[in-house]
């Protein structure tokens, strides 16, 4: 079910994560801190080639490594086979890409 | 002295699934499980079906779940699994069962095969014996691997051998990690493709229930871990 290209798919996108979500988290906590409002945010956040890199490559990683492993407890627990394996990997994986390029988009370019 | 009796409950399978028959066993001082099960057969029920050879824990033939965990039943003194003076018997996890306490090892052994588990030799008759060098990293890896007795003892134990049945398996991915490390075989490409596969070593969730049961102590999941490492190492000289 998870053949060598899956596996290491999956490794190097929990490795690109890792530094990803510390700084998500480290941003997070100082806008709160410093009393950011939605508005101040969006006024960094828009048009900045910088924060697209970082939350694009995120939302990117995010849709292979879910995909991936959601692909293991589909085929382990609910028994998906083959095609139908694959349809819902790819359909898992296309989901949360669209909806992570979506929120990218909207606090960058939109 | 009235000499004690042990109760004893065998599943009868496949035709009658989850069908236990309970016997009345003497317990002796010294008695295995398999000690138990011969018993049955020779003194209660002539039909039981189990199987075993060696009795001395060299063959792998006579694995079997005793109160649920698999293990070797010739090597397994009764004393140590009875509940009160009770024990449950039945055919190893994870395998078709022929009837009774015999189970079909070819899925086993099939796997075995596509893991690469085979000699892969570089030279003929004619060629001088190669030495092998003992002091190498390498083969000490190897020697512990070629303890396995075959038993599928780990294989049994195995949740993602349960759960996926395309998954090679503890025993079988082991002995392409033994013949990767084994300066004689020359099977390296095919070893790593064969492991690379979606039933192969990825698969493998490193909870290591093999290496907890496995009653020859070898340690399957640190091999499985080393076939993740090599194919992961082999993918990046490729892109190289
Ligand atoms: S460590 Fe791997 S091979 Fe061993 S029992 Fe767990 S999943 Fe199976
Ligand atoms: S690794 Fe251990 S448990 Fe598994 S087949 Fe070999 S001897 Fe039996
Ligand atoms: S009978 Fe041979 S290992 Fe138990």
């Amino acid at each position: 079910m998870l053949n060598l290209r899956l596996y290491m798919l999956q490794r190097v996108t929990a490795l690109l994560m890792a530094p990803l979500v510390l700084g998500h988290l480290a941003v997070m906590i100082y806008a709160v801190q410093g009393g950011l409002s939605a508005g101040e945010i969006l006024g960094r956040t828009q048009g900045s080639i910088l924060w697209f890199a970082f939350y694009g490559t995120f939302a990117a990683a995010v849709a292979v490594h879910g995909a991936i492993g959601l692909r293991s407890i589909a085929c382990e627990w609910v028994g998906l086979r083959g095609r139908a394996l694959d349809a819902f990997m790819w359909l898992t994986g296309l989901s949360l890409f669209a909806m992570g390029a979506r929120a990218v988009w909207a606090v960058t370019f939109a | 002295m009235t000499q004690e009796t042990l109760k004893v409950t065998i599943d009868r399978g496949p035709d009658t699934a989850h069908v236990q028959t309970v016997f009345d066993v003497p317990a002796y001082t010294n008695q295995t499980v398999l000690d138990v099960v011969s018993w049955v057969q020779q003194n209660a029920d002539p039909t039981l079906s189990y199987r075993y050879a060696c009795r001395v824990g060299m063959c792998g033939s006579c694995a079997m779940m005793v109160n649920g965990v698999p293990r070797w039943t010739c090597r397994t003194h009764i004393s140590k699994v009875l509940r009160g003076n009770a024990v449950t018997i039945a055919p190893l996890r994870n395998l078709p069962v022929i009837k009774d306490l015999a189970v079909d090892m070819d899925p086993f052994f099939d796997k075995w095969v596509a893991a690469e588990g085979v000699h892969h030799g570089a030279l003929t008759r004619d060629d001088p014996i190669a030495p092998v060098d003992t002091s190498t990293a390498a083969r000490a890896v190897a020697d512990a691997g070629i303890e396995c007795i075959n038993c599928s003892v780990c294989y049994a134990a195995c949740d993602t051998v349960t759960a996926n049945d395309d998954y090679l398996g503890p025993a079988a991915l082991q002995r392409a990690w033994t013949l990767l490390n084994d300066a004689k075989d020359d099977g390296r490409a095919a070893i790593l493709d064969a492991v690379s596969d979606k039933g192969g070593c990825h698969n493998c969730h490193s909870i290591g229930s093999c290496t907890t049961y496995c009653p020859n102590d070898l340690d399957p999941m640190s091999a499985i871990a080393g076939l993740k490492r090599e194919t992961a190492k082999s993918l990046f000289q490729r892109w190289r």
